[in-house]
Parts: C-alpha cells; sequence; structure tokens
C-alpha cells in the first residue's frame, strides 16, 4: 500500500479505525449506559468528515491500481450519505433511549455499514463493489433485528437476510459471468473490452448485475422485502433503511453502469427505464391500499427510487445529474418525515397508523403545517423542492428522446399524489378522533422544521446543488 | 402632465374599489369623482396648450420576446388629446351626475352597498378608455381595448340579480369578442408584416403594405386591404356597426349613467378612433374605405328606422346613437378622418346629454322607461326638458343653412353629409334620409315625452319631480358643448384644409404638391402609388421601409381631395341635411301632437312594415337561429358527451375502478411469505433474461 493509494482511502480508513475503538471502548466502559454518547460522538465524526470530504480536493484520483476511486461523484454520494447518517442517528436517539432499545453496538454497526457505502460509491472494480455491497447488507440486516424481543422485528431481519443473500448470488453471478467474458474485474478494463457487438455472455453479466444492484435501491420487481422490512424494523432503522443506502446502492449502480458499461448505454439504459416504469407504478398504487404510515413510507421510496433511475435510465450526464438532485432531495424530505414518524406516540406507545393523524392540524397546527410541506414536496407540487426533483429527471429523459418514460412517470406521479394528499387530508379534513401525544424531541423538532424549511425555501435556488452534481455527474459520463 | 391624467382615475378605481371599506363609501365616491375632475380639467389644459407636435411619454418598457420589443407609452397627439377631452370631461360629469342618479336604488336593500362598487367600476373604465386613447402600439390599444369590454361588461350587468342585465351582459361580451378577434387577427397580420406594433413602424410601413400580397383563408389578399378589413372588424364590434350591433341596445340594462358615458359617448366611438388613428394603413387600402363607407352608411340607415318605432326611451337614443356612429364611419371611409372626430366630438356632448336628460327623466318617472306612459312632463321637469329639447336641437342639426352658425350637430352633421356626397352617392342618400329619420325620431321622443296628456300611472305622475342639482348641473355643462362645440372648432376640423392640417399637426406640403393637380376626387383613390402621382411621392413609395412615419396625427394621401371638394359641392347638397331635418319635424308634429291617433292606425294598416322594424329587422331572431342555437346544441353535446361522458368517465372510471383493482392486486401479492418474495425475484430476473435474449440488447 502506498502512500498515495492510502490517502485515497483516508476517510473510510479513520472510519473503521474509529469503530474498532469504539467497540473497545464501549465493551471496557460501560456498555450500553455510554451508548448515547457514542452515538453523538459518531453522528459528530460524520459530519466532520463529510465537512472534510465536501471541502476538501479537487479533481479525481484513484487508488489501488483503479480499484478505489476518489472523484466529485464519490465525494458527492459520500457527502450524502454522511449527512443523513449523522441526522437519522442523532434524532433516533431519544426514541430508543425511550423503549429501551439504545444498544452501543448500534451506532457502530451503522458506522460500519456507512464505511461499506462509500466503498460501493467509490468502487473501481467488481470486487471492491461486492466488499463495499456485503460490509453494508450484514451492518444492516444485524440493525433491521435489533430489537430481539419483537417476532416482527427478528422477521424483517430474517427477511432481509433471505432475500438479501439471493440478491447477492445474483449480483456475484453476474460478476463472475462478466469477469469471463470481459477478462477482468476492473471497471476500466470492462469498458475497454466493449464495441461493437455486445456478447450474449457479457449481456446476461449485466442483467445479473443489475438485479443484484435493483433489489438494493428496492426497484420492482425486487422490491417486495421493502414494506415488510421497513414496518418490522425499529422506527429509527427505517429511517435509515430509507435514506442513506439508497444513495449508496443508487451511486453504485450509476457508477457500474457509467464505468463499466458506458460504451453501451443503450443496453442497460432500456432495462433500467423498464425497472424505473415498473417501480413508480407499482409504488405508486400499492401505496394506495396501505394503512400504515412505515409501510406507506416503504411504496413511498420505491416509486421514488424509479423516479431516479429514470435520470439514470436517460444515459447521459444530465441524466446522472438529475438523478444526485433527485436522490438529495429525497433524502432531505425523508429526514423530514421520518423525524416526524418517530415522534407519533400515543400515551407513550409508538403508533404508526395513518388513521392516527387525524385532524392533526387542530392540534398542532405548526408541525401539521410542516408535515404539509413535506407530503406536497413528496408529492411532486411546486413550489417544493420536490417538483424540482421530478422536473429534473424528467428533462433528462425528454432530452435523452425517452419520452415514453417521462410521460409513464408523469401518470405515475399522478397517481401517486393521491396518497400523499390522503394524509394531508386526514390531517386537515378528517374526522375528529383520538389525537397523538404532543411533544416532540427537540431533536426531532430540529429535523422536522429545518426540513420543511429546506423544502420551502429550495425554490429559490436549490442551495446550489445543481453545480456539485452536474460536476460530479461529468466525472461519471465522459 | 398625462402621466397624471392617465393614472389619476386608476387610482381613483383601486381606492373607490378596495378602500371604500376603510374610508367609507361617500368619501370614496368623492375621491374617484375628484381625480377623474382632475384629470378632466388637466385633459383641457393640455388639449388647449397644444401645438398638434407628436409626443412619445415613455412609462416603462413593456414587453421584450423576441423581435417583439415595446414600451408603455403615451402617445400624445391632437387625436389623443380630443379623445382625452372627450372621454375625461363626460367621465367626470356622469360621475357626478351619478351621485344623485344612484343615491337610491331599488334594485338594492337599505343596507348594501353598491355606490362605491359603481364609482370603482366608472373610473376603472375611464383608466381603460384611456389607455386605449393614448395607446403608442397596438398591444397597449389592444389592452385598453379589452379593458374597456371589461368594464362595459361589470357595468351593463350591474344589477346582477336582474336576468336580464346579466344576459345582456354576456351578449355585449361575446359580440365584442367576434370583433376582438378580428383585430386580433389585424394585429397579428400588422406583426407578421412589419415584424413591429409600434404605431411609428406601422404607419410608416404603410406604403409597402400597398403592395403586398398576403395569403388568408385560402385567398390572395392585398395586404393593406386586409389589415384593413380586420380592424375594422374590430371596430365594428365596439361601435356596434350593422352585423355586430345587436348587443348595444340591449347594453341599456346597465344604469343610465353607464349608458350616456360608455355606450353613448366614449367606448362606442373607440372603434371610430381606430379607424382614424390607423389613417396611414387605411389610405392605403382603398376596398377597405369602401366598406367602411357603405357598412356605416348603412348602418345609419337601418339604426334610424328601428328607432321609429322604439317605445323605450332609452332604447331610441341607443339606436340613435348607432346610426350617429355610422355617420362617423362613411366619414372616415371616405377619408375625412378629421370630420368623424368632429362629429365624434360634438356627439359626445349632446348624445350623453340626451341619456342624462333621460336618466333624468327616468329618476322623475320612478325608473318608468316606456315613453308610451309620459306625456305632459313639460311643466313637472322644467330643466330637465329645456336640457333635453337643446340635445334635440343638436343631434337633429338646427341652424342656419349655408352658414356656420348652430347647434353643434347642424355643423358636424353637415359636414359629413358633404363629405359623403363627395365619396359616394349611395352613402349621401341614405344619410339624409337617416336625416330625415333622426328628426322624426328625436322630436317623436320629445312630443312623447313632455307633450300632450298624461298617460300611464296616474300616481306617477303625481309624484313627478326634478331631479336634485347634483344630476342637473352635469346637464348644464353639457347644453355649453352641445350649443357651442360645432361652432367653436368647425374651422379647424372642416374648415380651411391647411388651417385643418396645422392643428392635427402635419405638414402642408403633401396638400400643396397635390393641389396643382386638380384631379377630380377619386374615391379614396386608387391603390397606391399611381402613375400620376408626384415623383417625390412615388420615390418614398418605393424607398418602403426607409421612409419616416408620416407626421402628425392623421395621414391623408396626396391624392385624397375629398375635403376640399366637399367644400364646393352644390348648394342643394348644403342645405338638404336641413330640409330632410324640417320634414321630420313636420311630420313628427302631426303624428304626435295635432292627431296623436294617426301612429296606432298607421302601424295597424302596415302592420307587416311595423312589426318588421319593431323587431329591429329580425336580426336577434336570425342570430339566435344561426348562431345561438346551433352552438348552444354543440357545447351541450361537448358538455354531457364530451367532457361528462368520455372525459369524467375515463378519469373516474381509471381513478374509482382501475387503479383501486390495481391496488389490491398489490396488496394481496405482498403476501408476507419469503418465498412469494423470492418467486417474485426470480420470476423478474427470468423476464429481464429472456427480453436480452431476443432483442439482444440494443443492436
Amino acid at each position: 500500500m502506498t502512500q498515495a493509494d492510502f490517502s485515497t482511502i483516508l476517510p473510510e480508513f479513520l472510519l473503521a479505525f474509529y469503530a474498532m475503538a469504539a467497540l473497545l471502548f464501549g465493551v471496557s466502559a460501560g456498555k450500553d449506559r455510554i451508548a448515547g454518547l457514542i452515538v453523538w460522538a459518531t453522528a459528530g465524526l460524520f459530519v466532520a468528515l463529510a465537512l472534510w470530504i465536501g471541502l476538501s480536493g479537487e479533481g479525481a484520483r484513484t487508488g489501488f491500481h483503479g480499484m478505489f476511486n476518489d472523484d466529485p461523484f464519490s465525494r458527492f454520494a459520500k457527502v450524502t450519505i454522511l449527512v443523513s447518517a449523522a441526522a437519522v442517528l442523532v434524532m433516533s436517539q431519544d426514541y430508543m433511549s425511550r423503549r429501551n432499545l439504545l444498544r452501543f453496538e448500534y451506532p457502530i454497526l451503522i458506522t460500519l455499514a456507512v464505511i461499506g457505502m462509500m466503498v460501493m460509491v467509490s468502487a473501481g472494480d467488481l470486487v471492491t463493489l461486492y466488499m463495499g455491497l456485503e460490509l453494508q447488507s450484514l451492518s444492516l440486516y444485524v440493525v433491521a433485528s435489533m430489537r430481539r424481543d419483537s417476532a416482527k422485528s427478528s422477521e424483517a431481519g430474517m427477511k432481509y437476510f433471505v432475500l438479501g443473500a439471493l440478491s447477492s448470488g445474483l449480483l456475484l453471478y453476474g460478476a463472475s459471468l462478466t469477469y469471463g467474458y470481459a477478462g477482468t474485474t476492473q471497471f476500466a478494463g470492462i469498458l475497454s473490452t466493449l464495441g461493437g457487438e455486445v456478447p450474449v455472455g457479457l449481456l446476461f453479466g449485466l442483467v445479473f448485475m443489475l438485479s443484484g444492484l435493483a433489489f438494493k435501491v428496492s426497484a420492482a420487481p425486487f422490491h417486495m422485502w421493502t414494506p415488510d422490512v421497513y414496518e418490522g424494523s425499529p422506527t429509527p432503522v427505517t429511517a435509515f433503511f430509507a435514506t442513506a443506502p439508497k444513495v449508496a446502492a443508487l451511486g453504485l449502480l450509476a457508477r457500474l453502469m457509467h464505468d463499466a458499461f458506458g460504451a453501451v448505454p443503450g443496453d442497460w439504459g432500456q432495462v433500467v427505464a423498464v425497472l424505473s416504469v415498473l417501480s413508480i407504478f407499482v409504488g405508486s398504487i400499492a401505496a394506495i391500499g396501505q394503512r400504515d404510515i412505515k409501510r406507506l413510507m416503504a411504496y413511498s421510496s420505491i416509486a421514488h427510487m424509479g423516479f431516479a433511475l429514470m435520470g439514470l435510465a436517460s444515459g447521459t450526464a444530465a441524466g446522472v445529474q438529475a438523478m444526485l438532485i433527485y436522490v438529495a432531495i429525497y433524502v432531505t424530505m425523508n429526514i423530514g418525515t421520518f423525524a416526524f414518524i418517530l415522534s407519533m406516540q400515543k400515551d407513550g406507545v409508538p403508533v404508526t397508523s395513518i388513521d392516527s393523524l387525524n385532524m392533526y392540524s387542530k392540534r398542532e397546527p405548526l408541525k401539521a403545517l410542516a408535515l404539509l410541506v413535506l407530503f406536497f414536496s413528496l408529492a411532486g407540487v411546486p413550489p417544493f423542492i420536490g417538483f424540482f426533483g421530478k422536473f429534473y429527471v424528467l428533462r433528462a429523459a425528454v432530452d435523452a428522446g425517452l419520452v415514453w418514460l417521462a410521460v409513464l412517470g408523469v401518470i405515475g406521479s399522478v397517481i401517486g399524489a393521491y396518497y400523499y394528499l390522503r394524509v394531508v387530508f386526514f390531517m386537515y379534513f378528517g374526522k375528529e378522533s383520538e389525537g397523538l401525544d404532543r411533544g416532540m424531541a427537540p431533536v426531532q423538532w430540529v429535523m422536522l422544521m429545518g426540513s420543511a424549511a429546506v423544502v420551502a425555501l429550495g425554490v429559490i435556488n436549490l442551495f446550489g446543488i445543481e453545480g456539485v452534481a452536474a460536476l460530479a455527474a461529468e466525472t461519471l459520463v465522459r | 402632465m398625462a402621466t397624471i391624467i392617465l393614472l389619476a382615475p386608476l387610482v381613483g378605481a383601486l381606492i373607490c374599489g378596495f378602500g371604500w371599506r376603510f374610508i367609507g363609501e361617500k368619501p370614496a365616491q368623492i375621491v374617484a369623482t375628484s381625480l377623474v375632475f382632475l384629470a378632466a380639467i388637466l385633459s383641457w389644459i393640455v388639449f388647449l396648450g397644444f401645438d398638434g407636435q407628436t409626443q412619445q411619454i415613455v412609462l416603462l418598457r413593456w414587453i421584450e420576446s423576441g423581435s417583439l420589443s415595446t414600451e408603455w407609452a403615451i402617445r400624445l397627439d391632437r387625436l389623443t388629446a380630443i379623445m382625452l377631452i372627450v372621454v375625461n370631461s363626460v367621465s367626470a360629469l356622469v360621475h357626478l351626475y351619478s351621485f344623485g342618479y344612484m343615491a337610491h336604488d331599488d334594485n338594492w336593500g337599505h343596507h348594501e352597498h353598491y355606490r362605491a362598487r359603481f364609482f370603482a367600476y366608472l373610473s376603472f373604465f375611464t383608466f381603460a378608455m384611456l389607455t386605449l386613447v393614448t395607446a403608442d402600439n397596438l398591444v397597449q390599444m389592444f389592452f385598453g381595448w379589452e379593458g374597456v369590454g371589461v368594464a362595459s361588461y361589470l357595468l351593463i350587468g350591474f344589477y346582477y340579480r336582474k336576468p336580464s342585465a346579466n344576459a345582456a351582459a354576456m351578449k355585449a361580451f361575446i359580440v365584442n369578442r367576434v370583433g376582438d378577434f378580428g383585430f386580433a387577427l389585424g394585429i397579428f397580420a400588422l406583426f407578421f408584416l412589419t415584424d413591429s406594433i409600434r404605431f411609428d413602424d406601422v404607419f410608416a410601413a404603410g406604403p409597402d403594405l400597398a403592395q403586398t400580397q398576403l395569403g388568408f383563408l385560402w385567398t390572395e389578399w392585398n395586404a393593406a386591404n386586409l389589415i384593413g378589413v380586420l380592424l375594422f372588424i374590430g371596430a365594428m364590434g365596439k361601435s356596434a356597426q350593422l352585423g355586430l350591433h345587436t348587443w348595444l341596445p340591449d347594453a341599456m340594462e346597465g344604469p343610465t349613467p353607464v349608458s350616456a358615458l360608455i355606450h353613448a359617448a366614449t367606448m362606442v366611438t373607440a372603434g371610430v378612433f381606430l379607424v382614424c388613428r390607423m389613417s396611414p394603413i387605411y389610405e392605403f387600402a382603398p376596398d377597405a374605405k369602401m366598406l367602411i363607407v357603405i357598412l356605416g352608411a348603412t348602418t345609419a340607415f337601418f339604426a334610424a328606422t328601428v328607432g321609429l318605432v322604439q317605445n323605450d326611451i332609452k332604447r331610441v337614443i341607443a339606436y340613435s346613437t348607432c346610426s350617429q356612429l355610422g355617420y362617423m364611419f362613411v366619414a372616415a371611409g371616405v377619408g375625412v378622418y378629421s370630420v368623424a372626430m368632429f362629429h365624434l366630438l360634438t356627439h359626445a356632448f349632446f348624445k350623453a346629454m340626451l341619456f342624462l336628460g333621460a336618466g333624468s327623466v327616468i329618476h322623475a318617472m320612478h325608473h318608468e322607461q316606456d315613453m308610451r306612459n309620459y306625456g305632459g312632463l313639460r311643466k313637472k321637469i322644467p330643466v330637465t326638458f329645456w336640457a333635453m329639447m337643446i340635445g334635440t336641437l343638436a343631434i337633429t342639426g338646427v341652424g342656419i343653412p349655408l352658414t356656420h352658425i348652430g347647434f353643434a350637430g347642424f355643423l358636424s352633421k353637415d359636414a359629413v353629409i358633404e363629405s359623403a356626397y363627395v365619396g359616394s352617392q349611395y352613402a349621401f342618400w341614405m344619410l339624409v334620409i337617416a336625416a330625415f329619420m333622426t328628426s322624426f325620431y328625436s322630436w317623436r321622443l320629445m312630443f312623447l315625452t313632455f307633450f300632450g296628456k298624461p298617460r300611464g300611472d296616474h300616481h306617477t305622475h303625481d309624484h313627478a319631480h326634478e331631479s336634485p342639482k347634483i344630476m342637473l348641473i352635469p346637464l348644464g355643462v353639457l347644453a355649453l358643448g352641445a350649443v357651442f362645440s360645432g361652432m367653436l372648432w368647425y374651422n379647424v376640423f372642416f374648415g380651411e384644409e391647411d388651417e385643418m392640417r396645422a392643428w392635427f399637426g402635419m405638414e402642408a406640403a403633401h396638400h400643396v404638391a397635390a393641389a396643382d393637380e386638380h384631379a377630380p376626387a377619386e374615391v379614396a383613390g386608387e391603390a397606391a402609388p399611381a402613375h400620376e402621382a408626384p415623383a417625390e411621392d412615388h420615390a418614398a413609395a418605393e424607398a418602403g421601409a426607409h421612409m419616416p412615419a408620416p407626421q402628425g396625427a392623421l395621414y391623408i394621401h396626396p391624392e385624397n381631395h375629398v375635403m376640399h371638394d366637399a367644400h364646393y359641392v352644390p348648394a342643394w347638397v348644403k342645405v338638404s341635411p336641413f330640409v330632410a331635418m324640417i320634414l321630420g319635424l313636420a311630420l313628427a308634429f302631426q303624428m304626435y301632437i295635432r292627431r296623436p291617433d294617426l301612429p296606432g292606425k298607421l302601424a295597424a294598416t302596415q302592420k307587416p312594415l311595423y312589426d318588421f322594424l319593431l323587431n329591429k329587422w329580425y336580426f336577434d331572431q336570425l342570430y339566435d337561429f344561426i348562431f345561438v342555437r346551433p352552438t348552444k346544441w354543440l357545447g351541450g353535446f361537448l358538455w354531457k358527451r364530451g367532457d361528462g361522458n368520455v372525459i369524467d368517465g375515463s378519469i373516474n372510471g381509471i381513478a374509482m375502478g382501475i387503479i383501486p383493482a390495481l391496488t389490491r392486486l398489490a396488496v394481496r401479492a405482498q403476501s408476507g411469505y419469503l418465498f412469494h418474495y423470492a418467486f417474485a425475484m426470480v420470476l423478474g430476473i427470468a423476464a429481464l433474461i429472456t427480453w436480452m435474449t431476443f432483442s439482444g440488447g440494443s443492436n
């Protein structure tokens, strides 16, 4: 390992070192009693690293003979992952400690998952890809079933693990086919072997890898684990599932498609387009039937991933830029929404039924307003930033000649608007019923209001995210 | 100063319309009225001190889009100055008059506030009308054009609880829409051909347009004529010319001050103003001018015939307005724009006065409008009687023949008729006959209302009372205009041609060059530069776009000698309108004073003709049959079948049938069984692989 190699992976290395140190410290110094401290320390480290990565360096570097990339694209994804993971960590602390769930392993497992994600978005080789992916997945399997005494939580972890193993199998099978036909596992090497007709074997490998990754972003028809796992896992874990891993999986997908198969965007583009349409429609239509807000958010994330894939399906730099903007906006909105869901409780018991929101606006007008803003934004109603996210991906699709995709996307978003607006309807016009408890942890309140404010004020210039995303997309699509 | 004139009524409308809740209804009315008075006084200062030079006062940049670039600017020239005094004077007086007229209204309860709304609408109308007349480009003019349309709609439908008022308001709006469509097409055509909507650029392109061919409706047209006709269609709608006139009589559903302001003095003359404003185009569009002459003359004749038999006092005056507008168009059509403006000016005074007088009568008679229930009111409301008398003397054209002494209508109407004699024999005879009928129905109105025995409800007659002073003052002021405006400004509108040219700020050179030719008065000239045109004009026309816009408020083609020749028509022509007036007066006197039984008998013996006139030549019935009913049927069809069944049906079907079914399916598929989920994944990848195998990727 040379000095140059090491410097490209320094943030991941620091995090890994921290995770092990924290584990030792936790075991020796009081276990769960200091879990809160570790949560805050981890979140602080995430933010510090995000700042460091965001502000450091320009240009693209590779290490380990092309196995690991450090470029604007990976930095964009890493900052998003770190910030969202930190946000989810701090807002879940209150929820978990109140229910006696806060184990000191929780922030450490999250840290390990984050390391996996950072490796994923930086991957320059099939091996690195798989290594990051598995590190992430294994950590997440554990946190999904953190609530060991709950059947639902265990069931969620179990389902996630079995299906995740299946998807890993598909991915590995695809990777081995690709290696067999391309003769190398390096992305750049695979790219150089492409030219003219793509061998059917390589095409198979591509499709298998796509399927495996589609499972991670929960794109239809590989989405079926999502609602069950979202519902069964403890809510903080659900919040985490809905944010950082989605960014990582999408980033990995974009990197693999463009870095390794960038020469044949038509081949994978159509597959991604089909996955995108299926996800949008399945997410929108199935969500209508939900009574549980966590399941609703699960389907919502399926539909949103469909839109993000629409950007990728265009196969252009503008498409990747749109995807990055979309996913950043999606994460912002989800953090606010989950901050609220975390605070939902009746007589101290967490509730997740949508009916409990009836006439919420009467009791908590400000929070109801914030939630209204978030749901309008999720539905894509202008002037909130959710609209601009959709606008960017639709424009990318139209510019790439995929008008049919854009039209179907718009139809899907119309259907999807129904269930978001229904929640708002319940809050403002629903029947009078027993309400939720008042009060909210300060951190959650800050997250909810901050997210709503960002969503509402982003209309001005999207906080300049466009330029950064464009820069990131350019490094990927050459 | 012009800016204050333009914006004062707008400020008044806003304060009055939105602020009356804070400052009270009465103060709001006073604010609106005083601001319009301010505008009126400033208008007179501008008018009297105006030197004829065109000024452009830019207020702000307005539209920048592609090659369309325009400012919001005030174009101040003689035409605008004339319109400013007409609009603001009449508007100010009508505001004042409305204090009295609208004080009590049976259409509203005691606690209801309607006065501030009325005044706000009036002020808004004034602003829109001022925008129209001060426009420096076509879009700005169109803005004002539509603005007055909106104000007119709001004011005709002011009594919104009356179904007839709502119907009339809609009719006015929809019929005007037909005209506005023509106007809009004209603007499009001008922009298409000249790439500009500024008056200066458009006017400069006049000679070019005359030589351009333009395809429209599968036919090749001469561009100038086509644009002229399209713009005239717009003018027809606003000015209620034959074909698009049906809304004006119905518009009398509005309160009487509205009829005086909008439907007599100002808005309906916008069409005449448009034709005069576009004179640099019309001078190159002989066919369009011919159409204007024929339609104007026919309208004058038609409206006068219908006016003969109407019984509603306001409808008589409405048809009279329609007829007088025909006069103005004839004058404009034969190319004597100054005379059209002259008649517009005098007509504004005496017709506003007639309407306000009629309003005073209606006020006195407790909102009774049928003249058959009047009679003998001379003693009860003497001031109104004398005001109406002056108005009638003015409209029928009383004066001393072959001199320039007489009431306003005498001078301006005779000027129109003399010009018409030079321009078109058809128009001349139509106008003379119309003058005869004008005299008849005007005197019929006077005799039925103020002479004879009281008819109708005794109670009403017993309580008939003179209107308050605040309503009589405007009548007095307008009476001054009705008596003197003709004599005062005869020379500058229809006197020596050089004087007229100087008044409108035009160069005298054209006249001098053209007068040498002594060409016979070719009506409206041949298209563009004929071979005997003076060399310099020929060259200028050839040079095309490089020619600067013609100077002054009007443009008169060098070959247009109608005005000059109109001064040398035979004496019998000059006397003919006077004779027609005397005959009309005599006939009315015979039928309504000496033999009051005669009209009834005549109506009985000439029943078909009487019915034909009473039903306004069956225009409404014809339109109802041709346009209204098929349109309603089509609308009903599209609404019930197209919108209701197809669109709503399919949307509801999808939203309430298909989507929930799919939702149930999706929810059922989410069984919770691990092996179902795994199976779905395997199915998914199998489908993808199969697809890729058969399609072989994108290649």
